[in-house]
Protein backbone atom coordinates (compact mmCIF):
# COMPACT_ATOMS: atom_id res chain seq x y z
CA UNK A 1 0.00 0.00 0.00
CA UNK A 2 2.93 2.29 -0.66
CA UNK A 3 1.06 4.73 -2.83
CA UNK A 4 -1.93 5.22 -0.51
CA UNK A 5 -0.60 8.49 0.79
CA UNK A 6 -3.82 9.70 2.41
CA UNK A 7 -4.42 6.36 4.15
CA UNK A 8 -0.89 6.38 5.56
CA UNK A 9 -1.07 9.93 6.85
CA UNK A 10 -4.57 9.57 8.32
CA UNK A 11 -3.78 6.26 10.02
CA UNK A 12 -0.59 7.74 11.44
CA UNK A 13 -2.66 10.53 12.95
CA UNK A 14 -5.30 8.11 14.26
CA UNK A 15 -3.09 5.51 15.95
CA UNK A 16 -1.90 7.63 18.94
CA UNK A 17 -5.45 8.69 19.93
CA UNK A 18 -6.60 5.05 19.58
CA UNK A 19 -3.88 3.82 21.93
CA UNK A 20 -4.55 6.67 24.35
CA UNK A 21 -8.26 5.92 24.29
CA UNK A 22 -7.53 2.26 25.00
CA UNK A 23 -5.56 3.24 28.09
CA UNK A 24 -8.42 5.53 29.15
CA UNK A 25 -10.92 2.69 28.77
CA UNK A 26 -8.57 0.37 30.68
CA UNK A 27 -8.04 2.58 33.70
CA UNK A 28 -11.41 4.32 33.71
CA UNK A 29 -13.29 1.00 33.81
CA UNK A 30 -13.89 1.43 37.54
CA UNK A 31 -15.82 4.64 36.96
CA UNK A 32 -17.55 4.24 33.62
CA UNK A 33 -18.19 1.64 30.97
CA UNK A 34 -15.11 -0.24 29.90
CA UNK A 35 -12.49 -2.54 31.31
CA UNK A 36 -9.80 -4.95 30.30
CA UNK A 37 -11.68 -6.73 27.51
CA UNK A 38 -12.70 -3.60 25.63
CA UNK A 39 -9.42 -1.81 26.27
CA UNK A 40 -7.40 -4.80 25.07
CA UNK A 41 -9.34 -4.95 21.83
CA UNK A 42 -9.02 -1.20 21.22
CA UNK A 43 -5.30 -1.29 21.99
CA UNK A 44 -4.86 -4.16 19.53
CA UNK A 45 -6.84 -2.24 16.91
CA UNK A 46 -4.15 0.45 16.92
CA UNK A 47 -1.52 -2.15 16.06
CA UNK A 48 -3.74 -3.93 13.54
CA UNK A 49 -4.44 -0.65 11.74
CA UNK A 50 -0.71 -0.07 11.56
CA UNK A 51 -0.19 -3.59 10.21
CA UNK A 52 -2.96 -3.19 7.62
CA UNK A 53 -1.64 0.08 6.24
CA UNK A 54 2.13 -0.33 6.57
CA UNK A 55 2.45 -4.07 6.13
CA UNK A 56 3.29 -7.00 8.35
CA UNK A 57 7.04 -6.44 8.37
CA UNK A 58 6.66 -3.01 9.91
CA UNK A 59 4.20 -4.41 12.46
CA UNK A 60 6.68 -7.16 13.37
CA UNK A 61 9.29 -4.51 14.02
CA UNK A 62 6.95 -2.53 16.31
CA UNK A 63 5.50 -5.56 18.09
CA UNK A 64 7.95 -8.47 17.91
CA UNK A 65 6.01 -11.77 17.77
CA UNK A 66 8.00 -13.23 20.66
CA UNK A 67 6.96 -10.35 22.95
CA UNK A 68 3.33 -10.54 21.80
CA UNK A 69 3.27 -14.28 22.49
CA UNK A 70 4.80 -13.72 25.90
CA UNK A 71 2.10 -11.11 26.59
CA UNK A 72 -0.62 -13.69 26.03
CA UNK A 73 0.71 -15.82 28.86
CA UNK A 74 1.78 -12.92 31.10
CA UNK A 75 -1.75 -11.51 31.27
CA UNK A 76 -3.23 -14.79 32.50
CA UNK A 77 -0.28 -15.16 34.85
CA UNK A 78 -0.91 -11.69 36.30
CA UNK A 79 -4.57 -12.51 36.88
CA UNK A 80 -3.97 -15.94 38.37
CA UNK A 81 -0.97 -14.63 40.31
CA UNK A 82 -3.12 -11.97 41.97
CA UNK A 83 -5.41 -14.76 43.10
CA UNK A 84 -2.53 -16.91 44.29
CA UNK A 85 -1.10 -13.99 46.27
CA UNK A 86 -4.23 -13.84 48.41
CA UNK A 87 -3.88 -17.58 49.03
CA UNK A 88 -0.44 -16.94 50.55
CA UNK A 89 -2.00 -14.25 52.72
CA UNK A 90 -4.41 -16.82 54.21
CA UNK A 91 -7.40 -15.53 52.26
CA UNK A 92 -9.56 -17.15 49.64
CA UNK A 93 -8.35 -17.33 46.05
CA UNK A 94 -8.99 -13.98 44.29
CA UNK A 95 -9.97 -12.28 47.55
CA UNK A 96 -8.41 -8.89 46.85
CA UNK A 97 -8.72 -7.63 50.42
CA UNK A 98 -5.45 -9.50 51.02
CA UNK A 99 -3.66 -6.86 48.90
CA UNK A 100 -3.99 -4.11 51.51
CA UNK A 101 -4.07 -3.64 55.28
CA UNK A 102 -6.98 -5.44 56.95
CA UNK A 103 -8.55 -2.14 58.05
CA UNK A 104 -8.42 -0.80 54.49
CA UNK A 105 -9.98 -3.73 52.64
CA UNK A 106 -11.55 -1.37 50.08
CA UNK A 107 -8.10 -0.25 48.91
CA UNK A 108 -7.18 -3.88 48.36
CA UNK A 109 -10.26 -4.31 46.21
CA UNK A 110 -9.26 -1.28 44.11
CA UNK A 111 -5.74 -2.62 43.62
CA UNK A 112 -6.97 -6.13 42.91
CA UNK A 113 -9.45 -4.96 40.26
CA UNK A 114 -6.73 -2.80 38.67
CA UNK A 115 -4.34 -5.77 38.52
CA UNK A 116 -6.76 -8.32 37.14
CA UNK A 117 -8.11 -5.84 34.58
CA UNK A 118 -4.54 -5.17 33.50
CA UNK A 119 -4.04 -8.91 33.12
CA UNK A 120 -7.21 -9.24 31.06
CA UNK A 121 -6.25 -6.28 28.89
CA UNK A 122 -2.73 -7.62 28.28
CA UNK A 123 -3.98 -11.08 27.29
CA UNK A 124 -6.76 -9.78 25.05
CA UNK A 125 -4.55 -7.25 23.26
CA UNK A 126 -1.75 -9.80 22.74
CA UNK A 127 -4.13 -12.49 21.49
CA UNK A 128 -5.76 -10.09 19.02
CA UNK A 129 -2.41 -8.89 17.66
CA UNK A 130 -1.06 -12.47 17.49
CA UNK A 131 -4.19 -13.77 15.72
CA UNK A 132 -4.02 -10.91 13.22
CA UNK A 133 -0.34 -11.67 12.60
CA UNK A 134 -1.10 -15.36 12.16
CA UNK A 135 -3.77 -14.59 9.57
CA UNK A 136 -1.82 -11.88 7.78
CA UNK A 137 1.40 -13.90 7.59
CA UNK A 138 -0.38 -16.56 5.53
CA UNK A 139 -2.22 -14.28 3.15
CA UNK A 140 -0.52 -13.19 -0.05
CA UNK A 141 -0.10 -9.45 -0.43
CA UNK A 142 -3.55 -8.03 -1.18
CA UNK A 143 -3.73 -6.23 -4.48
CA UNK A 144 -5.86 -3.09 -4.80
CA UNK A 145 -7.83 -4.66 -7.62
CA UNK A 146 -8.99 -7.49 -5.33
CA UNK A 147 -11.32 -5.28 -3.35
CA UNK B 1 -32.15 -11.10 -0.63
CA UNK B 2 -29.32 -13.23 -1.96
CA UNK B 3 -25.63 -12.45 -1.68
CA UNK B 4 -22.81 -14.51 -3.11
CA UNK B 5 -20.10 -11.92 -2.57
CA UNK B 6 -18.66 -12.77 0.84
CA UNK B 7 -16.99 -9.36 1.15
CA UNK B 8 -20.44 -7.77 1.19
CA UNK B 9 -21.62 -10.39 3.69
CA UNK B 10 -18.75 -9.58 6.06
CA UNK B 11 -19.45 -5.86 5.76
CA UNK B 12 -23.16 -6.39 6.40
CA UNK B 13 -22.48 -8.48 9.50
CA UNK B 14 -20.22 -5.68 10.74
CA UNK B 15 -23.03 -3.19 10.20
CA UNK B 16 -25.46 -5.53 11.96
CA UNK B 17 -23.05 -5.77 14.89
CA UNK B 18 -22.77 -2.00 15.13
CA UNK B 19 -26.56 -1.67 15.03
CA UNK B 20 -26.94 -4.19 17.84
CA UNK B 21 -24.36 -2.20 19.81
CA UNK B 22 -26.71 0.77 19.44
CA UNK B 23 -29.54 -1.45 20.61
CA UNK B 24 -27.57 -2.37 23.74
CA UNK B 25 -27.03 1.34 24.46
CA UNK B 26 -30.77 1.86 24.16
CA UNK B 27 -31.23 -0.97 26.67
CA UNK B 28 -28.81 0.75 29.10
CA UNK B 29 -26.19 -2.00 28.80
CA UNK B 30 -23.28 0.25 27.86
CA UNK B 31 -20.56 -2.22 28.86
CA UNK B 32 -22.03 -4.87 26.58
CA UNK B 33 -22.51 -2.31 23.80
CA UNK B 34 -18.87 -1.32 24.12
CA UNK B 35 -17.72 -4.91 23.77
CA UNK B 36 -20.04 -5.54 20.85
CA UNK B 37 -18.82 -2.45 19.00
CA UNK B 38 -15.14 -3.21 19.64
CA UNK B 39 -15.15 -6.98 19.13
CA UNK B 40 -18.15 -7.63 16.89
CA UNK B 41 -17.95 -4.67 14.57
CA UNK B 42 -14.21 -4.06 14.80
CA UNK B 43 -11.93 -7.05 15.28
CA UNK B 44 -14.28 -9.73 13.90
CA UNK B 45 -14.71 -7.83 10.65
CA UNK B 46 -10.95 -7.43 10.23
CA UNK B 47 -10.34 -11.14 10.96
CA UNK B 48 -13.14 -12.17 8.58
CA UNK B 49 -11.52 -10.05 5.87
CA UNK B 50 -8.21 -11.74 6.66
CA UNK B 51 -9.92 -15.11 6.24
CA UNK B 52 -11.43 -13.99 2.93
CA UNK B 53 -7.97 -13.08 1.69
CA UNK B 54 -6.91 -16.67 2.48
CA UNK B 55 -9.94 -18.30 0.85
CA UNK B 56 -12.31 -17.04 -1.82
CA UNK B 57 -14.49 -14.00 -2.14
CA UNK B 58 -17.40 -15.78 -3.78
CA UNK B 59 -19.64 -18.29 -2.08
CA UNK B 60 -19.91 -21.64 -3.83
CA UNK B 61 -23.43 -22.57 -5.01
CA UNK B 62 -25.17 -24.81 -2.48
CA UNK B 63 -25.25 -28.51 -3.32
CA UNK B 64 -28.21 -29.46 -1.16
CA UNK B 65 -31.75 -28.22 -0.81
CA UNK B 66 -32.42 -25.03 1.14
CA UNK B 67 -35.80 -26.17 2.44
CA UNK B 68 -34.55 -27.69 5.70
CA UNK B 69 -32.39 -24.71 6.86
CA UNK B 70 -35.23 -22.35 6.01
CA UNK B 71 -37.65 -24.46 8.04
CA UNK B 72 -35.25 -24.53 11.03
CA UNK B 73 -34.85 -20.75 10.88
CA UNK B 74 -38.58 -20.16 10.73
CA UNK B 75 -39.37 -22.58 13.55
CA UNK B 76 -36.65 -21.05 15.76
CA UNK B 77 -37.83 -17.53 14.96
CA UNK B 78 -41.43 -18.44 15.71
CA UNK B 79 -40.40 -20.04 19.02
CA UNK B 80 -38.46 -16.90 19.99
CA UNK B 81 -41.37 -14.63 19.07
CA UNK B 82 -43.69 -16.87 21.09
CA UNK B 83 -41.28 -16.59 24.00
CA UNK B 84 -41.13 -12.80 23.92
CA UNK B 85 -44.89 -12.63 24.43
CA UNK B 86 -44.31 -13.91 27.97
CA UNK B 87 -41.52 -11.47 28.87
CA UNK B 88 -42.16 -8.83 31.53
CA UNK B 89 -42.33 -5.24 30.25
CA UNK B 90 -38.96 -3.59 29.53
CA UNK B 91 -37.39 -1.99 32.59
CA UNK B 92 -39.86 -3.30 35.13
CA UNK B 93 -38.24 -3.69 38.55
CA UNK B 94 -40.15 -6.72 39.81
CA UNK B 95 -38.80 -9.27 37.33
CA UNK B 96 -37.03 -12.36 38.71
CA UNK B 97 -33.66 -11.27 37.33
CA UNK B 98 -33.84 -7.96 39.20
CA UNK B 99 -34.75 -9.62 42.49
CA UNK B 100 -32.24 -12.45 42.68
CA UNK B 101 -28.69 -11.18 43.31
CA UNK B 102 -28.80 -7.76 41.66
CA UNK B 103 -30.13 -5.84 44.73
CA UNK B 104 -27.44 -7.40 46.86
CA UNK B 105 -24.68 -6.32 44.45
CA UNK B 106 -26.14 -2.80 44.32
CA UNK B 107 -26.28 -2.65 48.08
CA UNK B 108 -22.89 -4.18 48.83
CA UNK B 109 -20.72 -2.63 46.12
CA UNK B 110 -20.47 0.91 47.62
CA UNK B 111 -19.52 -0.57 51.00
CA UNK B 112 -17.21 -3.43 50.00
CA UNK B 113 -15.66 -2.38 46.70
CA UNK B 114 -16.36 1.37 46.60
CA UNK B 115 -16.16 1.92 42.85
CA UNK B 116 -18.94 3.66 40.89
CA UNK B 117 -19.24 1.08 38.10
CA UNK B 118 -21.05 -1.89 39.61
CA UNK B 119 -20.55 -3.89 36.41
CA UNK B 120 -16.79 -3.78 36.94
CA UNK B 121 -17.19 -4.68 40.60
CA UNK B 122 -19.27 -7.74 39.72
CA UNK B 123 -17.04 -8.71 36.81
CA UNK B 124 -13.66 -8.38 38.50
CA UNK B 125 -14.38 -9.01 42.16
CA UNK B 126 -17.63 -10.81 42.94
CA UNK B 127 -17.32 -12.97 39.85
CA UNK B 128 -13.55 -13.02 39.62
CA UNK B 129 -13.55 -16.75 38.88
CA UNK B 130 -15.79 -16.26 35.85
CA UNK B 131 -13.58 -13.55 34.46
CA UNK B 132 -10.46 -15.63 35.07
CA UNK B 133 -12.16 -18.40 33.11
CA UNK B 134 -12.99 -16.02 30.27
CA UNK B 135 -9.40 -14.82 30.14
CA UNK B 136 -8.19 -18.41 30.01
CA UNK B 137 -10.66 -19.06 27.16
CA UNK B 138 -9.16 -16.16 25.18
CA UNK B 139 -5.67 -17.42 26.04
CA UNK B 140 -6.52 -20.92 24.80
CA UNK B 141 -8.17 -19.63 21.63
CA UNK B 142 -5.19 -17.45 20.82
CA UNK B 143 -2.72 -20.28 21.40
CA UNK B 144 -4.85 -22.59 19.25
CA UNK B 145 -4.94 -20.13 16.34
CA UNK B 146 -1.19 -19.57 16.54
CA UNK B 147 -0.48 -23.30 16.61
CA UNK B 148 -2.88 -24.03 13.73
CA UNK B 149 -1.76 -21.24 11.40
CA UNK B 150 1.93 -21.01 12.21
CA UNK B 151 2.49 -24.76 12.43
CA UNK B 152 1.35 -25.29 8.87
CA UNK B 153 3.39 -22.43 7.40
CA UNK B 154 6.52 -23.75 9.01
CA UNK B 155 5.82 -27.23 7.67
CA UNK B 156 5.16 -25.91 4.20
CA UNK B 157 8.34 -23.88 4.29
CA UNK B 158 10.29 -26.98 5.28
CA UNK B 159 8.74 -28.93 2.41
CA UNK B 160 9.63 -26.12 0.03
CA UNK B 161 13.18 -26.21 1.34
CA UNK B 162 13.41 -29.98 0.73
CA UNK B 163 12.19 -29.52 -2.81
CA UNK B 164 14.85 -26.97 -3.58
CA UNK B 165 17.46 -29.20 -1.97
CA UNK B 166 16.60 -32.17 -4.17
Amino acid sequence: MDHHFILRVVSKMLIPPILLYALYVQFHGDFGPGGGFQAGVIFAVGFILYGLVYGLDHLRRVAPPAIVRAGIALGVLLYAGTGAYSLFKDKNYLDYSALADPERAVGGQHLGILLVEAGVGLTVASVMIAVFMAFASRAPEIKDTDW
Amino acid sequence: MKLRNLFAVVMLSGVFSLLSAGLFVALDAVDVAFTEAAVGAGISTVLMLGTLALTHQEEKPAQHSRALPLLVVFVTGAALLYGTADLPPFGSADTPVQQHVAPEYIERTPKEIDIPNIVTAVLASYRGYDTLGETVVIFTAGIAVIVLLHGSTRRRRREDGEETDS
